[in-house]
């Protein structure tokens, strides 16, 4: 699998996961999530640039607690529960929102 | 969430009965093959070698002569035909190769063209069948769709056990280069990374410090989660799953708070930082043996006296039925205690000595029903009494609230239901199998919704736990309805 972004191949997974996690860009995160007919809001965006920051600094996605208690101290309590987040990304915010921030799928009982 | 999905949500049955037969109903390509790279660190040919056919057979020799169970396997079956509608994959699903009889035939027609007399000379005769391609793909396909969880065992007369046949043709498949990418990439990450889930030993710490925060931040008390800690009681070996996902993580504050209480000083270890060993599901002694030898190492190197396994099904299995053989002796343990000890026969030992104020009633807005994970249930023990698997995480939810029912008696106990995602199926490409097989269970739980006003299910599997967060609302109920059972104890506990 493929798709084109701003006239670049980039490569996908047989589960649309980035092949090369450098090959990311918004442009890309938006066409991935086109794929799964959802349009991203700056709600999805936040959510986003945390698990990509995240990653940089622990070559891993922060667990579902972890996201929730950020997106919590940044947006209010409201905002900080898996309910909110599987709202924004109905896959699971573990896979569906790792795939959209270029980030490899986690792996193991989750 | 229950949308856009290609296949028919099977209907919730009023009374369960046999379905009537799909022929090919899951007649596929099977999941994901591994590639290369996920087939190399595990010493298993990169892809599948020009010569299969071959090896393949010699390899399933080579496995008749190494497990006398096998053969007798193959060789016993007289069709009686008792288990055919014992499987949750064959309910749900209605295709007839999902029959246990019909799921180890597809090894044993082989077995008899190339290893018995009469399917040498007379094949058609004896039900024998070459090794075509048509009959490797049946196999891969097939036996990604066996959660090797045994109920079809408790009903054979003579005891064939599926799901050893089903890990034997995994494992011809791996030595043949034909590899399922879930197990196998997995196992690769526990050699690299230390865990299934990939996550590494600074991530984990900050999930550590992070919960430390949170249980702070709830209770006002610093209950601890000490990794690499030398010199400590109890070393915790827990699927990674409890580091990362929900309900699992609760479990996890669970755990930590009952060390708290009991003041027993315990560690997890960042080298031996998962539960689970995927090494059993596709039926690779060797890499079943690698995978348990890093909990010895992190017991010697952190120098402990207990071992501790946390919430998780077939890690369980692996710990109470093989550790010793495989990563054994634990002689520089101490012999007071079992090697292992399951976190709820830990918890369960505290309770019967009064060690832990548990406050039933922080857990009355629930009504908690218990859904016994297939490999702690038929394939181990817990504790000192027959059918401890059943009683002693029974007593620790009642222990800590005042509503428990139990589902129908022919789903619980050594009858239970998988979940539907064991054995290495719990991944996205196997989702319809996984819907479809959890049916059995789902209506199980549907009763006492029904008859009790059941509100939760608790489980001590963190692939059980997984398995129904994802399947639970394409059944119409809230994904949040599974607990760990450490979650109810992390509830009720009075620090």
């Amino acid at each position: 699998m493929a798709i084109e972004v701003n006239g670049k191949t980039v490569e996908l997974d047989e589960e649309g996961y980035l092949v090369n996690l450098s090959d990311w860009s918004k442009e890309a995160a938006q066409m991935l999530a086109d794929q799964d007919n959802l349009k991203l809001t700056d709600s999805h965006w936040e959510v986003i640039t945390f698990l990509r920051d995240y990653y940089d600094e622990y070559q891993i996605a922060p667990a579902v607690r972890v996201l929730t208690k950020a997106i919590s101290k940044k947006l209010g309590p409201d905002k900080g529960s898996s309910k909110y987040l599987y709202e924004l990304f109905p896959y699971g915010p573990a896979k569906q929102a790792c795939r959209f921030a270029g980030l490899p799928k986690p792996t193991g009982c989750v | 969430m229950a949308s856009n999905v290609e296949f028919k949500i099977p209907a919730l049955r009023p009374y369960p009965e046999i379905p009537a037969l799909q022929p090919d109903a899951m007649q596929s390509k099977g999941p994901f093959v591994a590639k290369p790279v996920m087939q190399t660190p595990l010493g298993f040919p990169g892809e599948l070698v020009e010569n299969w056919q071959e090896k393949a057979i010699e390899k399933m020799g080579e496995l008749l002569k190494k497990y006398r169970s096998l053969q007798v396997y193959l060789d016993s079956c007289v069709k009686c035909g008792a288990c055919t509608d014992k499987c949750h994959y064959f309910i749900g699903t209605q295709d007839p190769k999902n029959m246990p009889v019909a799921r180890q035939d597809l090894l044993r027609q082989v077995y008899r063209r190339y290893m018995t007399l009469s399917g040498k000379v007379v094949p058609k005769w004896v039900g024998a069948k070459d090794l075509t391609r048509e009959v490797l793909d049946d196999w891969y396909n097939y036996y990604h769709q066996c959660s090797q969880c045994r109920r079809c065992s408790v009903f054979c007369p003579y005891g064939i056990d599926t799901a050893e046949i089903s890990m034997a043709a995994r494992e011809i498949m791996d030595c043949i280069g034909l590899g399922q990418k879930y197990c196998n990439e997995i196992i690769g990450k526990v050699y690299k990374i230390g865990n299934n889930l990939g996550l590494p030993e600074p991530a984990l710490a900050d999930t550590l410090n992070g919960l430390e925060e949170d249980v702070k931040l709830d209770t006002g008390v610093d209950v601890k989660f000490p990794l690499d800690q030398e010199g400590v009681e109890v070393l915790l070996v827990t699927p990674s799953a409890d580091f990362f996902a929900e309900p699992h993580i609760d479990g996890l504050i669970g755990y930590a708070k009952v060390f708290h209480q009991a003041g027993i000083s315990w560690t997890l270890s960042s080298y031996a930082s998962e539960a689970g060993n995927f090494g059993m599901f596709i039926g690779s002694y060797d890499n079943m043996r690698r995978i348990s030898q890093r909990i010895r190492k992190a017991a010697l190197d952190l120098k402990v006296k207990r071992i501790v396994f946390g919430e998780c099904g077939h890690a369980w299995r692996v710990a109470y039925s093989f550790l010793n053989t495989l990563a054994g002796p634990f002689d520089f343990l101490d012999p007071k205690y079992p090697v292992p000890q399951h976190i709820c026969e830990f918890t369960y030992d505290l309770i019967q000595r009064k060690a832990l104020r548990l406050d039933k009633t922080a857990n009355d807005q629930r009504r908690v029903t218990f859904h016994d994970s297939c490999n702690v249930a038929r394939a181990s023990r817990m504790g000192t009494i027959p059918g401890g698997q059943f009683i002693i995480p029974r007593a620790v939810i009642k222990a800590s609230c005042n509503h428990y029912y139990d589902m129908p008696a022919d789903t619980i106990h050594d009858q239970t239901f998988c979940c539907g995602g064991g054995g290495g199926l719990l991944t996205d490409d196997l989702i319809e199998l996984r819907i479809k097989g959890a049916l059995p269970r789902m209506e199980a739980l549907k009763y006492v919704i029904d008859h009790h006003g059941v509100t939760h299910m608790a489980a001590i599997c963190a692939i059980c736990k997984s398995q129904f967060t994802k399947v639970l609302p394409y059944y119409g109920f809230e994904m949040d309805k599974i607990v760990s059972v450490h979650q109810l104890v992390s509830n009720a506990i009075v620090l």
